[in-house]
């Protein structure tokens, strides 16, 4: 109904005369209304321009760099040295350096995002919780060259105190420190998804579990957890693509020498900590590594956009469940 | 009996699931306290005016971040005059004058993408778009443009969830009245949602002060020793007749150029210097990294806050 009354009212109804036709203000008006709506589409078609012009972008620039190293290389490659005399192109090293700094970022986050989440929403007083969430949500608002900074003074000399107490030596740069700084970023992306699926359950599920004789505990975790399961779910991709993009803390802390290892004590660079290094340093427009950070951007961008649709699909799910 | 016990029993997990909940949350929380506690730790006594005065230098005890916090300040200037009106437009656009459709579904899916997308990324698109194919080089209004491209989706996001929180019967009131659509836009859906897309502006703006990796992507530099050239000021002339290739300036371009004459000049930021400095070997620079994170932190955390006690009051005041 309020299309139709809105459609009407879009044409200048107001302004028309018995007969239907329009007068010269009339026109005018209606004039106005349809250039301004023309206005507000280009404005809505410029987010749809952003991603055409990202994934132009990418493919442009790094279409000369797949011209000179073949995919088989660029994928299962061991060594990714670009820069070098002798330059080797696999991206494996970069990949592993960001697999094993995400997974340590995920170990932390995500059970104590979700354990943070289930509190909030079935424990916690309702005061507590309005004063937690925004303080929480803070975090997630503190600049990533901050928390580089933090891993690398903080986090790191306290984990070599306690590492070296057990005979094991950490090196300055490593991926377990900045891996737990990104993890505590993150929970609270974790905790707030989490916590409004877990919110938009309804009570009637809840108080059925209580009706068969359920505690709190077991409602939370028997029946809330999986009724909101896909919500949580879009919580952890999210989580992940974040991960995976996040940039400064690996940059600073982690180390910038591609190392394919699964070890989080050594260092090791990451794709996005390469694109920073080769970015800040002078690689003239054209080269080899001016197009090889473009190759690791579409690799990133192409992990990323997999983890986004998944996240949003999950989201959708939840949305509509009850 | 038996029940006692699993009465008790749960009591027992309750309080231990309690406890762990709050323990883990006044964790991450401690962390955060932490994080401020070492900046000022380290940070304090190196920031006074003399640090936000000074150029960058050599010298640590030199060292200041005032081309970092200018730079940061027009950055954000064109990001706001740009990204603002354009997500905002968006925003309406797609709340309502669009209907449910594939065109919607389609838009809506590409901006959650667009948020997940890693700010690194854009950073590459503005370098092969904005830096290298419009050639405006590493500039304030390229690194102002990549940032309003960056925050888009936060804004468009914002704006469409408040519009949504209007109750259809206000825009039914508007249109029996006779008010074109534009009308009810103008006249009452925005300032009904002023509240709410101030919130989500305000966070975008602070999300942006603390960007780092794209414009490091985009070929900023981290040793800036001048401050873009103030608006008609004789720098300003003399960026001009660089830009006009001659001595002599039309009308037109006295006119223009020296006014936007600081968009195209080389730049910094505050995140920028700060990682800059971080990278150094040694420890003279910690101090000046602790206090620029001071600088770049009450930034962001007060607007951050601003944002929630607008939202705050906002909830209070209006009832549908």
């Amino acid at each position: 109904m309020s299309q139709d009354a809105s459609n009407a009212a879009g044409r200048g109804s107001r302004l028309a005369r018995a007969d239907g036709s329009l007068g010269a203000r009339g026109l005018l008006s209606v004039m106005i209304e349809r250039g301004i709506e023309f206005g507000l589409l280009l404005a809505a078609l410029a987010s749809v321009a952003v991603t055409l012009g990202i994934v132009f972008v990418l493919v442009r620039e790094s279409a000369p760099f797949f011209a000179h190293v073949s995919l088989g290389e660029f994928l299962f490659g061991t060594e990714w040295t670009p820069l070098f005399s002798d330059p080797k192109y696999g991206i494996g090293p970069l990949l592993s350096g960001t697999f094993v700094t995400t997974t340590i970022a995920l170990c932390v986050a995500m059970p104590a995002g979700t354990i943070v989440a289930i509190w909030l929403s079935e424990y916690a007083p309702h005061r507590i919780r309005e004063m937690v969430k925004p303080v929480l949500e803070l975090i997630s608002a503190v600049p990533t060259v901050v928390f580089g900074y933090f891993a690398l003074t903080v986090v790191t000399p306290m984990l070599q105190s306690v590492l070296a107490r057990i005979n094991v030596d950490l090196p300055t740069f490593n991926m377990l420190g900045p891996g737990i700084v990104m993890g505590i970023m993150i929970v609270p992306y974790v905790s707030s998804l989490s916590e409004d699926a877990m919110r938009a359950v309804p009570m009637l599920l809840r108080e059925g579990s209580y009706a068969l004789g359920a505690g709190r505990l077991t409602t939370a975790l028997r029946v809330v957890f999986p009724a909101a399961l896909s919500g949580i779910g879009a919580a952890y991709t999210l989580a992940m693509s974040r991960a995976v993009g996040e940039t400064m803390i690996v940059a600073i802390a982690a180390g910038q020498k591609p190392t394919l290892t699964a070890n989080p004590l050594e260092s090791a660079a990451t794709v996005t900590a390469y694109i920073v290094q080769v970015a800040g340093g002078d690689v003239p427009h054209g080269s080899i590594g001016y197009q090889s950070i473009f190759a690791a951007g579409l690799a990133l961008f192409v992990v990323t956009l997999g983890f986004n649709l998944v996240g949003a699909a999950l989201r959708r799910r939840f949305r509509q469940a009850y | 009996m038996d029940i006692e016990r699993i009465i008790r029993r749960r009591r027992r997990n309750d309080v231990l699931f309690a406890l762990t909940g709050a323990t883990i949350t006044a964790a991450v929380l401690l962390v955060l306290g932490a994080l401020a506690f070492t900046l000022v730790r380290e940070g304090v006594s190196r920031l006074d005016l003399d640090f936000l005065r000074s150029y960058p230098s050599r010298r640590a005890e030199r060292a200041g971040l005032l081309p970092a916090w200018v730079g940061s300040l027009l950055v954000m200037l064109v990001t706001g005059l740009t990204g603002i009106p354009l997500g905002i437009a968006a925003g309406v656009y797609l709340e309502e004058y669009t209907r449910k459709g594939w065109f919607a579904s389609i838009i809506e899916l590409n901006i959650t993408n667009l948020a997940g997308v890693p700010s690194i990324v854009y950073g590459l698109m503005a370098l092969g778009l904005f830096v290298y194919r419009f050639h405006l080089g590493p500039s304030v209004i390229a690194a102002g443009l990549t940032l309003a491209l960056l925050v888009l989706p936060i804004v468009i996001v914002a704006t469409r969830e408040t519009l949504k929180s209007i109750p259809q019967n206000m825009r039914e009131a508007a249109y029996a009245l006779g008010a074109t659509r534009w009308q009810v836009v103008r006249h009452h859906l925005l300032p009904y949602s002023a509240g709410g897309i101030s919130t989500g502006v305000i966070i975008a703006m602070s999300r942006a002060i603390g960007e780092t990796a794209p414009l490091i992507a985009i070929g900023a530099v981290a040793f800036v020793a001048f401050l873009p050239p103030v608006p008609y000021s004789a720098d300003a002339f003399a960026v001009a007749r660089e830009w006009a290739g001659s001595e002599q300036l039309s009308v037109v371009e006295a006119a223009v150029y020296p006014g936007v004459a600081w968009l195209g000049t080389s730049f910094t930021v505050v995140p920028i210097q700060m990682f800059n400095w971080i990278s150094r070997p040694g420890d003279d620079f910690r101090a000046n990294v602790a206090a620029a994170g001071i600088v770049l932190i009450v930034a962001t955390i007060g607007l951050n806050a601003v944002a929630i006690l607008i939202r705050h009051r906002m909830r209070r005041r209006i009832k549908w």
